[in-house]
């Protein structure tokens, strides 16, 4: 069955994308979930890694943390706290952010130190991941 | 006259001066407004699929599981977020915000709560500063530029007081932007969350991944925090406004004052000439009598 998704991407500043897809790949809280048309209705929380989705067999990368991404009939609305497209990722600034976090995590500060540094970098790592992903195709 | 032409003059330039400076600003404060506007444009999807998702979970569960939702039977202390500029020269707004935040103090106070607050804004924080009010935060110099992470940032420290026990309810109080030449000071509650969902109305069959539960814990936080955000993106839009509406004020009445000076200045020009002539010819006349 030949039919198209409405995948729609939005951040608090800006909607980043809204385009007709064929599939959606998410990272879930609970783990990756795929989405092709016709899905059932669906709400996840979202987690912090890689959104994929094809287009005219061609596969293209988004960076998404924190939010939820909700699945209706033919459409996809993920409503992300950070969101960017491979493209645009820095993959220097990431290694530096990686770099940084992995410095404080060492340091051995408070709790609240901790949990932030970690979520920094499970960021980067993710980050990187993402674009290295996207150059790989 | 009183005033020598030279005075006149000094004084016509200074104000010339000043309608340069309300005009830059109020042309800055115009261009700021558009960026602010656009802002909340592209925010407002965002904060409405928000609000409907969280009706929706909210809708199946029972309030009383989560303390966000909780609305709690004694409610003897009150936060009140405010949030106000930094700068002032943007006419009432800020006093109006403080106002209304006062009142609201005021009235909640008579009933018999404390009321603490949470000031973000130079100006909310040196009004409240008089107050016998305590303070329990300020943030100041942060709406210029400012993105989801201040939001963050408040909403963090908004929900830690209220899981906390510090406050019972939590009140935002900020100027809500309707149109340019329309800004008004709103309260909205935030805390405990309102979802405004009506219970057992599950029409639409969702699958929920984590469980709703589990959603619920995971958004409410975030819901709380699109709120705040929400303010804030109205509130710096309404400064904006509320600062290109004054000096455009400004501007007109530096207009007014020229003209009323010039022609002041051109009077006096006249009749200092017109003394002058009558000398002349007083001296001529005498002259020719001798």
């Amino acid at each position: 069955m030949a039919g198209k998704l409405k995948l729609e991407i939005v951040t608090p500043d800006r909607m980043l994308l809204s385009e007709e897809v064929e599939y959606v790949g998410a990272p879930g809280i609970e783990g990756e979930f795929g989405v092709l048309p016709n899905h059932i209705p669906f709400l996840s929380a979202l987690g912090i890694g890689s959104l994929y989705y094809k287009q005219n067999n061609k596969t293209y990368y988004v960076f998404v943390a924190g939010g939820f991404v909700e699945v209706s009939k033919d459409k996809v609305s993920v409503l992300a706290e950070i969101a960017e497209r491979a493209e645009e990722i820095d993959l220097e600034r990431a290694k530096q952010a990686m770099e940084r976090a992995k410095r404080r995590l060492q340091e051995q500060a408070d709790k609240e130190a901790y949990a932030r540094a970690k979520a920094s970098l499970a960021k980067a790592m993710h980050r990187m991941r993402c674009k290295t992903a996207a150059q790989l195709r | 006259m009183g005033e020598s032409l030279r005075d006149i003059q000094r004084k016509i330039q200074a104000v010339k001066k000043t309608k340069q400076i309300t005009k830059a600003m109020n042309m800055v404060a115009s261009a700021k407004l558009r960026n602010a506007q656009l802002r909340i444009e592209r925010f407002r999807p965002y904060a409405d699929k928000y609000f409907e998702v969280i009706s929706d979970l909210a809708g199946r569960v029972d309030a009383s599981s989560y303390p966000l939702l909780e609305k709690r039977e004694e409610i003897k202390t009150v936060g009140i977020v405010l949030i106000t500029s930094d700068k002032g020269l943007c006419g009432a707004f800020n006093a109006n915000l403080c106002t209304a935040a006062l009142k609201l103090a005021q009235s909640k106070q008579s009933e018999g709560k404390e009321v603490k607050f949470i000031c973000i804004g130079k100006r909310a924080r040196d009004f409240f500063r008089k107050t016998e009010f305590e303070i329990l935060e300020e943030k100041i110099e942060v709406l210029n530029h400012f993105d989801f992470q201040l939001a963050n940032e408040v909403g963090e420290t908004v929900i830690d007081k209220f899981l906390a026990r510090h406050v019972d309810e939590v009140y935002v109080v900020f100027g809500k932007f309707v149109t340019i030449i329309k800004q008004e000071p709103t309260i909205a509650k935030v805390l405990p969350v309102e979802s405004g969902a009506k219970s057992g109305d599950s029409s639409s069959e969702y699958v929920f991944e984590p469980s709703v539960e589990g959603l619920l814990t995971e958004l409410l936080p975030r819901y709380v925090k699109v709120q705040i955000y929400r303010a804030l993106l109205d509130t710096s839009a309404s400064e904006h406004a509320a600062r290109m509406t004054a000096m455009d004020n400004a501007t007109k009445n530096c207009n007014e004052l020229v003209n009323s000076l010039t022609l002041v200045y051109n009077k006096a020009r006249q009749a200092s000439i017109t003394a002058e002539l009558m000398d002349i010819v007083g001296g001529a006349e005498a002259l020719k009598n001798a």
